[in-house]
């Protein structure tokens, strides 16, 4: 089946399609029970050195407060010092993806999440074990194996996440639907390909987040279509985009294709 | 149909699994409550196999990039709630400590008696090397940790272990936690490396154990030292063993994965080695418990902790061999 990501490109279906073909696309699709394909974006080395930096930073300030706070309580608090030094570094992470689905407050910093490969939730066991690996990732120094491991990977899984079977990916947020520009709606003209059809829409739908010059720019490249350059092309183009959506004034009769 | 018609007529569908998520999210109370405004679709699953409808029907129709979009994370926030894993029941805990864990021991014998002697047999050479040789001990430590180590076990001390004022059991006891499961952990996570790391800690820490004991043994210390160390040592050697034989089963996974792919090799290995790991962990918490405040008691006498020691190999090897052999289903299936 065919697919393709929402913001890469103008022309969606050719853009995914090059993508999926060398390999660079970081799309990661599994099918759910209920024969779909479900996809998600999995997240590189970079946005999780970074959370793990943030991560590290909260550990470490923890760590420092406690130590500040039982000096008074003698060898009793170095003893509750330890302790807690012990269950940060080895579960910190697990209890925060385990009680909120599956992010740091690192990884919640840059909207990542780890989840098992088929995109559910993550259990104990698989928390636990890929954060007890974090000890092989780290060897020899500095994460090593753990970057080589995820370069080499397909989906940047280190070498705790390939024994407990998990990925990190993009958590993402919610798409806001965006006000498409406030042109009456006008039919198209005969023998607009399909994939004119999807560009057009999809610059109609992303009026709001391109720059006014890149939008006229875009248009013009189509003026033997509309008969029109500047201003009245981009306007002409939202109607036929808004048309081929569904809209329909008065005037139209709705057809059914 | 058009896409717009298509939003219209399936939005208010939308709309409800989004308040069910959100609901679901902010209390799990709000059910006994039961107000206006709570979903009113009794069947999830079939509103979840709807929406997955749409999806599939949405994509094949190349409706726009934030349409599909806003369908995908609706449906993975859906995926993500329906298929999460039940949490773990009391009584599967029970299950695990009283059968489980000495099950799946026994499932990975080869591993567990493989790391056995991976320890054991580096300890025999350098225990019976050093005591026999006082100059052995001196090719693994430097002379000052030999004195530290003495001065440990000196029958002329007070305090047994490492130095210290009766106060500071609990201190102690951190440190045991944090430096012995610390150990054990790195013990089976370097077992990814081909099995490599593993092998490389089980020896270490063997040529170690076996220095001190020849050497404190040839000093003639035996009076202190073997009571403080059998008590806890039943549960900690043990269970450095246990972490030693679930990262050799990582590593086998890599270098010899069968029929498998590595890939799956290894998750299956993760799979059991997790089994052996939770019970690692319990026994080193308990064996940080009994080092820092039995084994160096001193009021108690040199023969009750001896005793009691005795006891506690005997317990944890009659654990591992006999728990959980009444209707194990391993053991069922190989009787086939």
């Amino acid at each position: 089946m065919q697919n393709f990501s929402a913001p890469s490109a103008s022309s969606p279906g050719h853009s995914a399609d090059v993508a999926d073909d060398t390999g660079l696309d970081t799309l990661y699709e599994i099918e759910t029970p209920e024969g779909i394909d479900l996809t998600a974006h999995v997240a590189g080395p970079v946005p999780r050195i970074l959370a793990y930096s943030v991560d590290l930073f909260y550990r470490t300030l923890i760590l420092i407060a406690l130590g500040i706070a039982l000096t008074f309580a003698g060898k009793t608090g170095v003893g509750v010092w330890l302790l807690a030094s012990f269950l940060l570094e080895w579960f910190y992470p697990v209890v925060f993806e385990i009680f909120r689905g599956g992010q740091t407050p690192g990884k919640r910093a840059f909207g990542l999440a780890v989840v098992n490969d088929n995109l559910t939730p993550v259990g104990w066991g698989a928390s636990i074990m890929r954060n007890l690996l974090r000890f092989a990732d780290f060897l020899p120094f500095g994460y090593c194996a753990g970057m080589l491991s995820m370069t080499l990977s397909g989906c940047f899984q280190r070498l705790g996440d390939y024994a407990a079977g998990t990925i990190v990916i993009y958590r993402e947020q919610g798409v806001h639907a965006t006000a498409l520009p406030d042109v009456a709606p006008a039919p198209p003209p005969r023998g607009l390909s399909l994939a004119d059809q999807q560009a057009i829409v999809s610059l109609t739908e992303r009026s709001g987040v391109l720059s006014q010059a890149r939008q006229q720019e875009l248009a013009d490249l189509i003026q033997p279509v509309t008969g029109k350059s500047g201003e009245p092309g981009l306007r002409q183009l939202f109607a036929i985009g808004h048309w081929l959506l569904g809209a329909r004034d008065g005037k139209h009769k709705a057809d059914t294709p | 149909m058009k896409q717009r018609e298509f939003e219209q007529r399936h939005e208010p569908l939308w709309q409800q699994l989004d308040n069910w998520l959100a609901g679901y999210q902010k209390s799990v109370a709000r059910k006994a409550d039961a107000p206006e405004g709570a979903p009113v679709f009794d069947d999830i699953p079939a509103a979840y196999r709807c929406l997955c409808q749409h999806l599939a029907v949405a994509k094949e129709r190349q409706y726009t990039g934030n349409l599909v979009a806003r369908l995908n994370l609706l449906v993975m926030a859906c995926h993500q709630r329906i298929y999460q894993q039940g949490s773990v029941s009391r009584n599967r805990w029970l299950d695990y400590l009283f059968a489980g864990f000495p099950r799946a021991l026994r499932a990975q014998s080869r591993f567990v008696w493989l790391a056995c002697a991976l320890f054991l047999a580096p300890a025999l050479v350098m225990g019976l090397g050093s005591y026999w040789n006082d100059a052995l001990i001196y090719a693994v430590m430097s002379p000052e940790q030999v004195v530290q180590i003495e001065s440990m076990y000196d029958p002329g001390n007070r305090v047994l272990g490492r130095e210290r004022g009766s106060d500071s059991d609990l201190m102690m006891f951190g440190f045991y936690i944090k430096n012995n499961i610390g150990i054990a952990f790195q013990m089976f996570a370097s077992g990814i490396l081909f099995g490599l790391g593993s092998i490389f800690f089980l020896l270490f820490n063997g040529v170690f154990l076996g220095a001190i004991f020849g050497h404190i043994t040839r000093v003639g210390f035996v009076s202190t030292f073997y009571p403080f160390v059998i008590g806890h040592g039943a549960f900690e050697l043990t269970a450095i063993v246990f972490a030693g034989a679930a990262g050799l089963r990582l590593g086998h996974a890599l270098v010899s994965p069968g029929n498998l792919s590595r890939r799956h090799a290894l998750r299956e290995a993760g799979h059991d080695a997790m089994k052996i790991m939770y019970g690692t962990f319990l026994m080193l918490v308990i064996a940080a418990f009994l080092e820092a405040f039995w084994s160096s008691s001193t009021e108690v006498s040199i023969a009750v902790k001896l005793a009691v020691g005795g006891c506690f190999w005997l317990l944890v090897i009659a654990y591992c061999c006999f728990a959980g052999r009444r209707d194990d289903p391993a053991a069922l299936e190989g009787g086939r």
